[in-house]
């Protein structure tokens, strides 16, 4: 089901990042990733300073490497993909030990590598430094309008759900000789996910309903005012898209 | 058939980033009348659902990685516009925490599956509704059509995309025959997804059925004596 | 006699599913009564209750009757006030407590009421102390007991001030030491109460009037004692009072 990943993703530590307001890092990771996209293809070192800049974010956040490259197996299936395209795009060809590959495809294939990772990487770093909650208190200030937050919020709340009532139906059908390797009981799993969906929905609705028999309206009550930002808060979260955009600068500038 | 950063050019992301934009207003003012006190719980069950449908993989030829879609299911459980807002939570969960789908591409990747995804669903889900007796059982076999079409409509349209602004020069057509075949199949496991799910909900809870809603009749309900105090 | 404090009358409810739950409730609680309201499992308790606050209703799915809470109609342009007058205890504490620490979640009511600062916390600090968990208000609710989070789930409701506090199965899954702490609670509250139980040493304990409701409909009404020593009632809906109880003794 992939449900638990929710709260995998999240690294704990008590780090300058983490601590930054989850709107600043939305829109510093956001800003960051438009600049990496529109670094020209074909250009190197202007990818080696975001990657540069990405890292010491990472150090900053405590965040092990080890730990978001490990998560970044996402990407493995566009990898593929990268990886492929030297052999089917068209173009003028040149040989790369000893095989012949399209040479536009070439360059394409290492900027969408380039790009790709960096994208993969940021939004990992985000996730690794925010929890869910703050997440969806960054996006309302960030002004994502409130039904989406809402239906978000729900969606968070969800997976758990959604996690652990899944495992309860597998041990019942484990324990009645269920073996879902086997493919003779498919049909029995496919339509356990309608059992699912409903067992799930019912046990979110008494949450919801609790939450209306205590006056809820559809958007929770800001209980702590926001908490003030200083000037370092700001630089911090800045310092990211800001780097990436020198690079960019330098790039257009030195060629 | 999420699409990375860097993977369409500018002009088409920002085309497609407008649609998606006008399409998640215009669903943020539909969906009000789709609403109400206990509908979005279950727009949220809906995208936990998708959600996790979507990390099912496959790969497809000539590229990129191929999933189910979710955007008839959706339709079909709150109806076309808030079924748009749940596919944008996913797709945006996704861009923000899971790097699945450049952030730079959540545009297109709403329009194909957030936009084409759920109205070509809803599209045929009311359509085959329309020609099949008026009953429950009616609801699954339409839902399992809108949702092999969905995946279908998607993939075209990728396709499409792809012709236009596509940043690598690949053969259109090599594309297109690989992304088609390819979609028909996960179309076909989408078709039987969908179907099953909502044939189990629209089963015991149709009240959580958006297009079942007007196929139920409401009547007296019978009362029994008892004592008064 | 003052207006009941909640009055329903032929009240039905089918669930969407086509279960019909309750087949003509009729039920009147005076201020400052407190009254237990027993029946076998599957008699339509939990439904019942769910309609005191509109959560259940005809909107979702089919049913008729009228509810009123201190004469004021349930109905869809009622529902902020009446969920204000109705305070709700769940059966399942987990389905209660929803917040990131205690302190939050008893703040949640409050504050959809349009408390803030002093008065919010004061509110909250006054329903912690009445359950008693004053000291815990900083801990995320899903790392308490199950005892403490049903206290927790008190509060919540209490903070609310409500003008009937409505608890569903108060007793069950508590050990013996929080059962009776949650009684002294019960004891001391100074508003009117509904509490369905099967638990009726429970109910002789707190409620001086208990109703029984049974398939769908009250099928019994009176002081608790009484209720209790009606064997043949008793067995005709399934309640069955433990081992060496006797209802006519003082406990
Ligand atoms: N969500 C639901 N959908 C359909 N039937 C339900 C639902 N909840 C309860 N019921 C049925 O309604 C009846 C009354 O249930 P309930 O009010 O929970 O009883 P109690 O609380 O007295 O044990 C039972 O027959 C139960 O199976
Ligand atoms: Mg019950």
């Amino acid at each position: 089901m992939g449900a638990e990943h929710g709260h995998t993703l999240h690294y704990h530590a008590h780090s300058l990042v983490h601590r930054l307001p989850a709107h600043l890092k939305i829109a510093s990771a956001l800003g960051f990733v438009l600049l990496v996209v529109a670094t020209p293809r074909g250009a190197t070192w202007p990818y080696a300073v975001h990657l540069l800049a990405l890292l010491v974010a990472m150090r900053a956040a405590r965040v092990p490497a080890a730990y978001l490259l490990k998560r970044a197996v996402v990407e493995v299936p566009f990898v593929a993909f990268a990886l492929a395209m030297p052999f089917i795009a068209t173009g003028p060809r040149v040989d790369v030990l000893g095989l012949s590959v399209s040479e536009p495809g070439l360059v394409a294939a290492g900027a969408l590598l380039a790009k790709g990772t960096l994208g993969v990487l940021t939004a990992l770093l985000l996730a690794a430094t925010t929890e869910p909650a703050d997440l969806l208190v960054g996006l309302a200030r960030l002004r994502v309008p409130a039904r989406l937050v809402e239906i978000m919020g729900f969606m968070v709340r969800y997976v758990d759900v959604v996690a652990a009532e899944w495992r309860r139906m597998s041990v019942a059908r484990t324990s009645r000789l269920f073996d879902a390797r086997s493919p003779r009981h498919w049909p029995v799993l496919a339509r356990s996910l309608g059992v699912l969906f409903v067992r799930s929905y019912e046990r979110g609705e008494r949450v919801h309903l609790a939450m209306l028999s205590r006056g809820y309206t559809g958007s929770l009550p800001t209980l702590a005012a926001p908490a003030a930002i200083g000037p370092a808060q700001v630089l911090a979260g800045a310092a990211l898209p800001t780097v990436a955009a020198l690079a960019l600068a330098g790039q257009a500038v030195l060629g | 058939m999420h699409v990375p950063d860097g993977f369409l050019d500018a002009t088409t992301s920002v085309a497609t980033a407008v649609v998606a934009a006008g399409a998640i207003a215009a669903s943020l003012r539909g969906s009000r009348r789709e609403l109400d006190d206990r509908s979005a719980p279950l727009a949220g069950l809906v995208a936990t659902f998708i959600f996790a449908a979507q990390m099912v993989n496959f790969p497809v030829a000539a590229g990129t990685s191929g999933h189910l879609l979710g955007g008839a299911l959706a339709a079909v459980l709150v109806g076309p516009w808030t079924a748009t807002l749940c596919l944008t939570v996913v797709l945006g969960v996704q861009a923000l925490l899971f790097a699945d789908g450049g952030l730079t591409a959540l545009g297109t990747n709403i329009t194909l599956m957030g936009v084409v995804g759920v109205w070509v669903g809803y599209a045929v889900v009311r359509l085959s509704l329309s020609v099949m007796p008026r009953r429950l059982s009616s609801v699954p076999v339409a839902a399992g059509l809108g949702g092999l079409l969905s995946v279908v409509a998607a993939a075209l349209t990728f396709t499409g995309l792809f012709a236009v602004g596509g940043t690598v020069p690949v053969q259109v057509d090599t594309l297109l025959t690989g992304m088609v075949s390819v979609h028909t199949l996960i179309g076909l496991g989408e078709a039987v997804l969908t179907a099953l799910v909502v044939g189990t909900v629209v089963g015991v809870r149709p009240d959580l059925v958006h297009v079942a809603r007007s196929l139920r009749s409401p009547e007296r309900l019978p009362t029994r004596p008892g004592v008064h105090s | 006699m003052s207006t009941p404090v909640l009055d329903v009358r032929g009240l039905t409810y089918a669930y969407p599913d086509g279960t019909q739950a309750l087949w003509g409730v009729d039920l009147h609680v005076h201020r400052g009564e407190r009254v237990a309201l027993l029946g076998p499992n599957g008699a339509g308790k939990t439904t019942f209750v769910l309609h005191l606050n509109g959560v259940l209703g005809p909107s979702s799915a089919q049913g008729e009757g009228r509810i009123e809470i201190s004469g004021m109609p349930v109905r869809r342009d009622t529902l902020a006030e009446i969920r204000r007058r109705v305070g709700i205890v769940f059966q399942d504490p987990d389905d209660q407590l929803f917040m990131p620490t205690v302190r939050d979640d008893v703040a949640f009511g409050p504050a959809n009421l349009g408390l803030r600062g002093a008065q919010l916390d004061e509110r909250v600090g006054e329903a912690l102390e009445r359950v008693g968990m004053t000291a815990y208000a900083s801990r995320p609710p899903h790392h308490l007991s199950f005892g403490q989070r049903r206290r927790v789930a008190v509060a919540t409701v209490l903070a609310m001030r409500p003008e009937i506090l409505v608890l569903d199965e108060p007793s069950s899954n508590l050990d013996p030491a929080s059962r009776r702490e949650l009684a002294e609670i019960v004891a001391e509250l100074d508003v009117t109460v509904l509490m369905v139980t099967h638990d009726l040493p429970y109910a002789l304990q707190l409620c001086e009037r208990s109703v029984i409701l049974s398939g769908g409909v009250i099928v019994a009404d009176g002081p608790t004692r009484a209720v209790l020593a009606d064997g043949e009632l008793m067995a005709a809906h399934r309640l069955e009072l433990p081992f060496g109880f006797d209802p006519a003794r003082r406990h």
